[in-house]
């Protein structure tokens, strides 16, 4: 057991747990972040998507030893007044059928378009192609990263 | 086919909802946070308008990514003539003045609750045009409803709904409401996004496994692999030492270990020592059930269709088929695992959970508890996921009796592998058809005999065993003089349970892909044997009515948009065409699937082409992504589903051993929609049965290799 300080959606927060706890259960039971789902534990369904120094991991296979001061962005710190281009369409779209994945397709798609501001459908394929939706919604997903890359492209030329 | 799981739900009493519910009730003070008591309309428990406007809506179905809170919610709007962006939508409890729930399943329903709904809606119209009435001293006639609003066009007079709640209130609900006629439906019948989207893509919906309640513990149990296995004894002393665990108890399902939090409950099952009862199904695995399967495939079974005499016609004829096909278990794989939260009290008992059929639960909740329903009290959370998994009670009962056994909340969480190896599985089957065609290339004869686990048996449902297994071969939609179809219950140690389609998941594979099967033997275009050889009629089956001219339509419409007749494909590609009248939810599908096989037998879908009727279409929106929902479901089982047994256990754990379809192997889906005025019907399943056949049938056309066995891929090509 340590005490260690975490920095997620901006604010600083203090834990105290063994360095094995993954991240994923720190940020759902210890700070009651529960838009970061648990899917399978194993960093094979990617439900648990975060961004960590702005990069995307899966918070079940990401240690809490191993955070360090990097922060951590969840579906909830991507953009409090909900008015992220992939949130609007997501809603335009209405991709989200039972919606348990969406929040980690969410967030695995916000890294993408930060790191790929255009991306072709191939990019998408490449990108989002290791996070599990059972419903399907996966064609409604890829334009949906269209949709909001475009946007993004309209408003900051 | 005398019952169906359509029956099922009726017993439940899910047809009751509404109209006996009572009328008038009063909301449970709270119920509604941030509302005055005595500022509202509550003509029914499932509607409330408030002063300021707003209308809430309790929905009395699960939504399990159907869109029924959404749907349910359009009805009433519809007929209350409620401006749409006022409505919120709450969730019916197992409280009684909801009523009964019944199930959420069968895609049922859309058929059991929309006109049930609508006049909810249409009651509290009536009423608010009542009150406006009665305000301004004119007759009810002259007065008009419309967004909310009641307007008095002669004098120009308009009342908000929110400034009728007073005087509505006093009135007694009208008991036959005029309903409006679908021509002036403004609702229904167009796009309209789901309710929950905002919560879902934010992460602020709550589902079952958010909850969190003071002093909840949490629990993680560790189950016997070898179904019906028993705990002999445990040894504890490890995972209690471990930070943040309480108390390791043996539990009816296995040993529960009780901790502060997730993490530190699945770390102490980690270190928890259980030795098994394994029981007799330990010496079961895939390879007995199949010899199993085959013998039982050697002896009569129940014979379930009968016309002509099959027997002889084939005897006589001079070309014939004989095949087997068969399909494996699978498992539902919801992405949340299962999950649910108690707090039993000596007097009282909630819980919190996504389940399908709270009523279900019910009785064994009140013997685990002591407690009568009237004490318990099941709210119904939001689901990741049902497809029929969360109609079965086991998760629910886990969570009754570690709340109870600890004296504390108790919120029971299943990890993945739990989930996958301790589901209730799609039945797996095997097949012998043998069929003839005659020398002018018609269809003579079709002898099917099939054989495997009872849904109804294994769970003790009251019906034949054959009631749960018959879809899709007992009502083959085509017209063949001679036809004998029989069904043998075959039943394992493999727990069974509905799954997205249930029978029709399998059985229009076998009978879809064997009739393209006799129309390659007959030399005929598989589009035209299909529509040359249809019933001239509406004609029963079973207890439902088939229509022919509905089948031909979604035939006829998915061939056409996939240029069926004229478009070339590239080479190493091929089409296949398959259809499913869903009889018991009322919706008839057609898919073309094209499709390219590479060497090895890898198989990639381009493109799926499908064509719906289901009867009016209430969210055309919806509906299109139930039809890409149910292809995926379909595909990624067609592809990839199996789940093996080996030593009386399921060998899958997590995603690889079982891969799920993922975003790079979606096809691309053309959704077209027939336009009826028939009364609507389900789309939750009826968009997954034609799609294994289609692209079966795709896979031999490219190919010439017919592939008889599901999963289509080979097992060495099984990634996603």
């Amino acid at each position: 057991m340590a005490v260690f300080t975490l920095s997620v959606n901006g604010q600083s927060h203090k834990v105290e747990a063994d360095a094995d706890m993954p991240l994923l259960w720190v940020l759902r039971d210890r700070l009651q972040l529960t838009g970061t789902k648990f899917g399978c534990g194993q960093g094979l369904c990617g439900a648990c998507t975060v961004h960590l120094g702005g990069a995307p991991v899966r918070a079940c296979k990401t240690r809490l030893g191993d955070v360090g001061a990097r922060p951590v962005t969840t579906i909830e710190g991507l953009d409090p007044q909900g008015a992220h281009p992939l949130l609007k369409a997501w809603l335009e779209l209405d991709v989200s059928q039972y919606g348990y994945c969406q929040t980690g397709q969410i967030m695995k798609a916000a890294a993408l378009l930060t790191a790929n501001p255009r991306p072709s459908d191939a990019d998408i394929d490449q990108a989002m192609g290791r996070n599990v939706c059972r419903c399907g919604t996966y064609l409604r997903i890829r334009e949906a990263i269209h949709r909001a890359a475009g946007k993004k492209a309209e408003v900051t030329p | 086919m005398t019952t169906t799981r359509r029956d099922f739900l009726k017993t439940m009493g899910s047809l009751s909802l509404a109209f006996y519910m009572p009328l008038n009730v009063k909301a449970a003070p709270g119920t509604a946070p941030g509302t005055t008591p005595g500022a509202a309309f509550e003509p029914n428990a499932l509607l409330r308008i408030d002063g300021d406007g707003t209308i809430t809506v309790w929905a009395t179905r699960t939504e399990i990514g159907q869109g029924v809170r959404t749907s349910m919610a359009m009805a009433i709007a519809e007929e209350l003539e409620a401006d749409w962006s006022r409505v919120k939508v709450l969730q019916a409890s197992t409280a009684p003045k909801f009523g009964d729930l019944g199930i959420t399943g069968g895609s049922q329903t859309t058929r059991s609750t929309t006109e049930a709904m609508r006049k909810v809606g249409a009651q509290a119209r009536e009423m608010l045009l009542q009150a406006a009435a009665d305000t301004w001293g004119v007759p009810k006639i002259e007065c008009e409803a419309r967004s909310s609003r009641v307007q008095h066009a002669a004098s120009g007079r308009s009342l908000a709904y929110g400034e009728l709640v007073g005087k509505a209130a006093t009135l007694t609900p009208p008991a036959n409401p005029p309903m409006k006629a679908p021509k002036d439906f403004r609702l229904l019948g167009t796009d309209v996004r789901r309710l929950d989207g905002p919560d879902l893509v934010t992460g602020r919906a709550r589902f079952a496994t958010d909850l969190h309640l003071p002093g909840m513990l949490v629990a993680s149990i560790e189950r016997c692999p070898v179904f019906g296995g028993k705990v002999k004894s445990f040894d504890a002393r490890e995972a209690l030492k471990v930070s943040g665990v309480k108390q390791v108890l043996q539990v009816s399902s296995g040993v529960a270990v009780f901790a502060e939090d997730t993490w530190a409950a699945f770390a102490g099952r980690q270190k928890l020592k259980v030795q098994w009862d394994e029981g007799p199904a330990a010496k079961v695995d895939s390879a007995t059930i199949r010899k199993q399967f085959e013998a039982r495939l050697a002896t009569p079974g129940k014979v379930v269709r009968q016309e002509g005499d099959a027997g002889q016609a084939l005897a006589k004829a001079a070309r014939r088929i004989k095949v087997t096909y068969d399909a494996p278990f699978l498992a539902h794989a919801t992405m949340e695992p299962m999950v649910a939260v108690a707090d039993v009290r000596p007097d009282r008992c909630q819980i919190w959970a996504p389940t399908q059929a709270p009523g279900l639960a019910l009785p064994a909740i009140e013997q685990l508890t002591g407690l009568k329903a009237d004490r318990i009290e099941i709210q119904v959370t939001l689901a990741g996921g049902g497809f029929g998994r969360r109609a079965m009670a086991d998760f629910v009962l886990d969570a009754v009796e570690c709340s109870k056994a600890v004296g504390a909340p108790v919120k029971v969480q299943w990890t993945r592998p739990d989930d996958f190896q301790h589901d209730g599985y799609r039945p797996a089957t095997l097949h012998e058809l043998e069929g003839a065609v005659d020398d002018q290339g018609h269809p003579l004869a079709w002898r099917h005999r099939f054989v495997g686990p009872s849904i109804a048996a294994a769970n003790h449902f009251p019906w034949p065993p054959e009631a749960t297994e018959l879809a899709g071969a007992a009502d083959l939609a085509y017209d063949i003089p001679n036809l004998h179809v029989e069904w043998g219950q075959c039943d394992t140690s493999v727990p069974v349970w509905f799954w997205r389609a249930v029978p029709a998941s399998f059985n229009p594979f076998v009978t879809e892909c064997f009739l393209d099967e006799l129309a390659h033997a007959a030399g005929k275009d598989p589009l035209d044997f299909r529509l040359d050889h249809l019933p001239k009629a509406p004609r029963k089956l079973g207890r439902d009515t088939f229509d022919p001219a509905r089948y031909r339509a979604v035939l006829e419409l998915a061939a056409a948009r996939a240029e069926w007749r004229t478009r070339k494909l590239p080479k190493g590609w091929g089409r296949g065409i398959a259809a499913h009248a869903y009889l018991d939810c009322g919706t008839y599908v057609a898919q073309v699937a094209e499709v390219e096989v590479k060497a090895g037998g890898a198989i990639r879908v381009h493109r799926v082409v499908c064509a719906v009727d289901c009867g009016l279409v209430l969210n055309p929106g919806n509906v299109k992504a139930q039809m890409e929902g149910g292809i995926a479901y379909g595909l990624s089982a067609a592809l990839y589903g199996d789940i093996a047994v080996k030593d009386g256990h399921v060998t899958a754990a997590n995603f690889l051993d079982q891969p799920i379809l993922l975003l790079p192997a979606m096809p691309k889906v053309d959704v077209h929609l027939v336009a009826s005025d028939l009364p609507p019907g389900g789309v939750g399943e009826p968009g997954l049965p034609p799609l294994a056949p289609a692209v079966g049938n795709a896979v031999f056309a490219a190919s010439g290799k017919r592939l008889r066995s599901l999963p289509l891929l080979p097992p060495g090509l099984r990634r996603a």
